[in-house]
């Protein structure tokens, strides 16, 4: 059970159940789509990208368990009014949390560290990083969908 | 390792259907002996795949450190022994769906590579532009995309016969009369849906569609472990079943054909032991059922796969379908008085599954906490994702029984399904 509770912090249940940001972003200049094909989770992911290539806004969209619903609503959160550098940077290290290959230093993701949990549920990392491979493919300007395959 | 023993210490009669001793039959698999994150495993995810008895591991064991030759080829003993007991397979296959003649089996790495065998042979040479093909809403993917792209090859069109709301085909309603025509070239159905449990009315799908002169491919993978299946009876044109789901080997599995139109099918691959002669002018084709065995075969799958039948046939698939049936009725009534889970799928008549959601619960998460208590279920779109959409569900948890499970499994489930509203909710 302890390792439930690793897994299902408070704060990412009432993420999933309360996602931030859940919408459509009407002036949105990029957007992505992210599916996972083995489990049926889909996101959109819009963002608002000023002409530095600082994420203005960002919104998302979609469904998916409470893992990909409360990382992408965090997700939102922590990449706003960053540039797609910084945003990339936060993605790494989120990465390296959730596969277990962090070197302690979690502090530096502030309420992201909360899925440190999923590193002892190798099948559910898919889940934790759909909506930032998503955000990668807007940022990358790419009209394909993203997938976690 | 004792499975019964070590499960469920203190349990002492059979619950189940009279002469039925589940208990005694779970020490037949091994696997079941297991412990999954410290809890003793409870495996309801047969539909996916079902555990091996120990009979069929040893079947596998002894040919390859007793028999294992090459077949139908080379005169030493142990190719003669190999063949023996590789054509033996063949005819309890035959026996097992009760075909006409053995040479009506041919041995396929699934259900899945034999629904492309047909798509393939029958399907090419029959088919045509402006032809259309007929399949049901409950069908898994591996019964639409070989038929999609022979659509697309032979520029034919896809229909569906649609469902109602408990996950039972329209036929009676018209629906499938209507979408039978005079284009109508082909038919293929599941026997039992994999998503929902749904049994087809089969003999009817067949009648309505033979009263055209339309062929029909069944899909029986998910038929084969929970019901006798009788293709003469049912009049089946192909009939495709998987091994592993019948608690044999993986990668083999048959597809049964009627003869005649086996004989006029091209083959589907070209290779040794498919020939009869070989010239660079011209090769003369083996007769049936060689002609759709190209290459050396999966000779210890096949030989696992008669041991499952031998097994299957040992208990008796009468007494397997009643006891999973008292599992399917007690399952239903367990669940649904569980507040906020609702099941997909109600048909009439069902295989021993339930397939469910959670009220503001992802069937994802559902899988991971039931995981973590020892229950292995299947969560996800099961390869349905067409009848996914249909209910207007992105995933569901589905827990499918097979003869080694128990009642007191199912309120294992039931507990942890209560676990899971507890933790997420």
């Amino acid at each position: 059970m302890a390792d439930l509770r690793e897994l299902y912090q408070e704060v990412i249940l009432e993420h999933s159940k309360a996602p931030r940001n859940f919408r459509e972003l009407a002036a949105a200049n990029r957007k992505a789509e992210g599916y996972n094909p083995l489990c049926g989770d889909h996101f959109t992911v819009y963002l608002d990208v000023e002409e530095d290539g600082r994420i203005r806004d960002i919104a998302f969209q979609g469904s998916g368990c409470a893992i990909s619903k409360a990382s992408a609503s965090m997700m939102t959160q922590s990449v706003k009014g960053k540039t797609r550098e910084e945003a990339e940077k936060i993605f790494d290290r989120f990465h390296k949390l959730v596969t277990g290959q962090g070197n302690g230093n979690s502090s530096e993701l502030g309420k992201l560290s909360v899925f440190s949990g999923v590193s002892e549920f190798p099948v559910r990392v898919k889940c934790a990083t759909l909506a930032w491979h998503t955000l990668r493919a807007a940022l990358e300007g790419t009209l394909e969908t993203a997938s976690t395959e | 390792m004792n499975a019964a023993t070590n499960i469920y210490p203190e349990t002492k009669a059979p619950a189940t259907t009279s002469g039925y001793d589940v208990f005694r039959i779970r020490q037949d698999f091994p696997i079941l002996g297991l412990k999954v994150h410290g809890k003793p495993l409870i495996y309801l995810d047969n539909a996916a795949t079902s555990q091996k008895p120990q009979v069929v591991i040893d079947a596998i064991t002894s040919y390859y450190s007793a028999s294992n030759a090459n077949i139908h080829r080379g005169v030493h003993a142990l190719s003669e022994l190999a063949t023996q007991s590789y054509e033996n397979a063949r005819t309890k296959v035959q026996r097992f769906l009760n075909a006409g003649d053995p040479s009506e089996i041919i041995f396929v790495r699934g259900t899945t590579e034999g629904i492309n065998l047909v798509a393939q042979t029958y399907g090419r040479a029959n088919i045509k532009a402006g032809d259309e093909i007929i399949i049901s809403a409950l069908e898994h993917h591996s019964n639409i995309v070989p038929w999609q792209i022979l659509c697309e090859q032979q520029g034919a069109r896809l229909r569906v016969i649609p469902i109602n709301d408990q996950g039972e085909l329209l036929l009676n309603e018209g629906e499938f009369e209507k979408l039978l025509g005079p284009k109508t070239k082909l038919v293929a159905i599941a026997h039992v849906s994999n998503a929902l449990g749904t049994i087809v009315p089969l003999r009817k799908v067949i009648e309505m569609a033979h009263s055209r002169n339309v062929p029909v491919v069944v899909d029986g993978a998910q038929a084969a472990p929970h019901v006798n299946i009788d293709v003469r009876a049912l009049d089946a044109d192909f009939y495709v079943f998987s091994s592993h789901k019948i608690f044999g080997p993986t990668g083999i599995g048959a597809l049964y054909g009627k003869r005649a139109l086996l004989e006029a099918m091209p083959p589907y691959q070209g290779g040794g032991d498919m020939i009869s002669s070989v010239t660079f002018e011209k090769t003369l084709y083996n007769k049936l059922p060689y002609k759709f065995e190209a290459g050396t075969p999966d000779i210890s799958g096949v030989i696992g796969l008669g041991a499952a039948i031998d097994y299957l046939n040992k208990i008796g698939l009468d007494r397997i379908a009643a006891h999973e049936h008292e599992l399917l009725v007690y399952a239903t009534q367990v669940l649904s008085a569980i507040p906020g889970l609702r099941l997909i799928g109600t048909a009439r008549n069902k295989a021993a599954l339930v397939s469910f959601v959670l009220e503001n619960i992802h069937a994802h998460d559902v899988g991971t906490v039931l995981d973590q208590e020892g229950i292995a279920i299947r969560t996800g779109h099961h390869c349905a994702q067409p009848l996914m959409q249909r209910f207007g569900v992105d995933a569901t948890a589905r827990a499918s029984f097979a003869l080694y499970n128990t009642k007191e499994e199912v309120d294992a489930l039931a507990a942890g399904i209560h676990k899971v509203q507890e933790v997420l909710g």
